[in-house]
C-alpha cells in the first residue's frame, strides 16, 4: 500500500493575536503551501481543525471560507470537531482521506481564536463539553487536572514538586521555539509558589488560552517527490483514535487514560513499531498531570512512573526520551484546533533534521492529542521515509 | 429528590443513567436512590477560578457510594459481575475540609450555580443537586 506523506507544514505564531480565526487559518495554509510549492488549485481535500469558532467569535463555515480565502475551490472542505482533539482527529481525517485514494492533495489546517474572551470565559466553553451532571457543579476541565493529580500523588506516592519539573522542562524547550506563546524559563520555585488554581495543582500547572494556527500538506509517498524532493518528507506510519468515558467519574481507574491506551496500541500495530521505538515525543500537557498520564498510557513507562522519568531527566531534550521539545502546550500555547496539528509540525521539523536549537536525534515520533480529559485521544506516529 | 444510580439486569451501576449500560449494552431498568447513603472521597479538588456563575472558590469531590442493596433484577448474573460501588461528582458544602478516604453525604442545593451565567442553554439540563457534607 502507498503509504501517507507529509510533504508540506507550516504554524503560526502562537499567543494573543490581532488576527481572527479566519486569518489565522489562511495565514497557515498559505505557508504551507508555498512550503511544498504547491498550488491551491491542486488541494483536493481541506480539513479544518476546530473546537468552537461558533462559541469564540460567531463565525461558523469556516472550512468553505478558507477555501475561497485560499482559492483552492473546488476542494471538497469538512470541519474536524473533537475538542482538544480537533488537531489529532484532523490529521487521521486527513490520513485517511489519501490512503483510501479519495484525495491526492490534502491540506488539514487546525486554528483557535480565544484571547479575546477572559480565561474564565474560555473556560466555560471548553467545559461545555461536560456532561450535565458535571457541568452544573461548575466542573471544568481544570477541576479534573486538580482531582486527578491528587489522586495520582496519592497513589504512586509521588512528589508535588515532580509535577512542577514537567513545567519547568517544558518551560525551558519553549525558550528555543520562535513560535512559542510563553519564551520564558521558569524556576521549581516559582512553579510551586504560583497561585493555587485547582488544589493541588498551581498556575503554572496549566496552560494558556491562546491564538494560533497550523497546516500540513498531506499526500501519497508516489507523489511526495513533486511537493518535497530529496526525500524532504515524513512518513505517517501509524494513526488511531478512541474514546473513554464522558462522565470522567465512571472510570474504573481516574489515574488510567483508556483513549491514550487504546490509541497508542493501535497505532503501534499500524506503524509496526513498540514504545522502545519511540525517539521524540509530543503530548498533550495541557495540564503537567497531563504528561505523565500520556507517558503512562502509551507504553513509554509503566503506570505510576511516569513521575520518575520526569525526575531522573529521562524526557529532558538531552534525555534518554525528550518529551515536549516544542515546549509543550504549557509554554507554546494552546489554541484548541491548532494543538494536535502543531504537535505534528514539530515532529516534522524534528526528524528532517530542521528544528533547530530544539534539535533531537531522532528517525521515529510519536504525538498524542486529548479531547475533553481523556475523553478522546488520538495517537500519530511519524518517521523518516 | 433523589440522587439516582442506575441498574442493568446485570447489576452494573452508574451515576448518571444512559441510553444503554456502557458496560454491557442492555437497558437500565432500575434506579437506587442514594440521596439518604453516605460515601468515600476518591479524590477533591478547590477551584479558585471558575467560570461565569459558578461560586469561586468552587470545592469538589469525586465520591464512592457503597450499594449494600440485594440485587432485584436478573438471577442469572454470575456473582463476580454486578458492581457493588458506584461514584458520583459534586460541590463540597461551604468551607467543608476534607481528605481522601472520609465520609460524607449528601446535601440537597436547589441551585449549584446560576443558570442564566454560563454557556449552557438553561433549559437543556438541571441545575439543582447535592452537594457532600463531611458527616
Ligand atoms: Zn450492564
Amino acid at each position: 500500500m502507498d503509504r501517507v506523506a507529509i510533504v508540506g507544514a507550516s504554524m503560526t505564531a502562537f499567543g494573543e493575536r490581532d488576527a481572527w480565526l479566519r486569518e489565522l487559518l489562511a495565514q497557515a495554509g498559505r505557508e504551507c503551501l508555498a512550503d511544498a510549492d504547491a498550488a491551491p488549485t491542486d488541494v483536493e481535500h481541506l480539513y479544518v481543525s476546530n473546537m468552537a469558532s461558533g462559541e469564540f467569535e460567531g463565525q461558523t463555515g469556516v472550512p468553505n471560507a478558507l477555501a475561497h480565502d485560499l482559492g483552492a475551490m473546488p476542494a471538497y472542505t469538512q470541519r474536524v470537531d473533537q475538542t482538544s482533539a480537533s488537531g489529532g482527529a484532523g490529521v487521521y481525517a486527513a490520513w485517511q482521506s489519501v490512503a483510501s485514494g479519495a484525495s491526492d492533495l490534502t491540506l488539514l489546517v487546525g486554528g483557535e481564536k480565544m484571547t479575546h474572551r477572559t480565561t474564565t470565559e474560555a473556560t466555560d466553553v471548553i467545559a461545555s463539553l461536560t456532561h450535565p451532571v458535571e457541568y452544573k457543579h461548575g466542573v471544568t476541565l481544570p477541576s479534573f487536572a486538580g482531582l486527578t493529580a491528587r489522586r495520582y500523588l496519592h497513589e504512586y506516592d509521588a512528589p508535588r514538586e515532580s509535577l512542577a519539573k514537567v513545567a519547568v522542562k517544558n518551560h525551558k524547550n519553549g525558550l528555543d521555539n520562535p513560535h512559542a506563546q510563553f519564551r520564558k524559563a521558569v524556576d521549581l520555585e516559582t512553579v510551586m509558589e504560583s497561585p493555587i488554581v485547582a488544589d493541588p495543582l498551581r498556575l503554572y500547572d496549566f496552560c494558556p488560552i491562546t491564538d494560533g494556527s497550523a497546516a500540513l500538506l498531506l499526500c501519497p509517498e508516489s507523489l511526495a517527490d513533486e511537493y518535497a524532493p530529496d526525500d524532504n518528507y515524513t512518513v505517517v506510519s501509524g494513526v488511531a483514535g478512541a474514546t473513554d468515558t464522558h462522565v470522567v467519574h465512571e472510570r474504573d481507574d481516574p489515574t488510567v487514560m483508556g483513549g491514550a491506551v487504546e490509541s497508542s496500541e493501535e497505532a503501534y500495530e499500524m506503524a509496526d513499531r513498540e514504545p522502545e521505538d519511540v525517539d521524540v515525543a509530543e503530548l498533550h500537557d495541557m495540564f503537567t498531570i497531563l504528561e505523565f498520564l500520556q507517558s503512562e498510557a502509551v507504553g513509554f513507562f509503566d503506570q505510576g512512573e511516569g513521575w520518575k522519568a520526569v525526575e531522573e531527566g529521562v524526557t529532558d531534550r538531552d534525555g534518554e526520551l525528550p518529551i515536549n521539545t516544542s515546549g509543550g502546550l504549557k509554554s507554546k500555547g494552546h489554541p484548541l484546533g491548532a494543538s494536535g496539528v502543531a504537535q505534528i509540525y514539530e515532529l516534522h521539523q524534528q526528524l528532517l533534521g530542521e528544528a533547530g536549537d530544539r534539535q533531537v536525534d531522532c528517525e521515529v515520533g510519536l504525538a498524542c492529542n486529548v479531547g475533553g480529559f481523556g475523553n478522546c485521544v488520538t495517537t500519530t506516529i511519524v518517521e523518516e521515509p | 429528590m433523589s440522587l439516582n444510580a442506575h441498574r442493568c439486569p446485570n447489576d452494573h451501576l452508574t451515576y448518571p443513567g444512559h441510553e444503554l449500560c456502557p458496560d454491557c449494552g442492555e437497558e437500565q431498568t432500575d434506579t437506587i436512590d442514594l440521596s439518604d447513603e453516605t460515601a468515600t472521597v476518591v479524590t477533591w479538588t478547590t477551584n479558585t477560578a471558575t467560570p461565569p456563575g459558578v461560586r469561586q472558590p468552587n470545592s469538589l469531590a469525586i465520591v464512592e457510594f457503597e450499594v449494600s442493596e440485594a440485587p432485584s433484577a436478573s438471577e442469572s448474573r454470575t456473582e463476580s459481575d454486578g458492581d457493588d460501588s458506584v461514584r458520583a461528582i459534586g460541590q463540597l458544602t461551604e468551607d467543608a475540609d476534607v481528605e481522601i478516604g472520609d465520609e460524607v453525604r449528601p446535601v440537597y442545593a436547589e441551585e449549584l450555580r446560576d443558570p442564566d451565567a454560563g454557556i449552557r442553554e438553561k433549559a437543556s439540563q438541571e441545575w439543582d443537586g447535592y452537594r457532600f457534607e463531611p458527616v
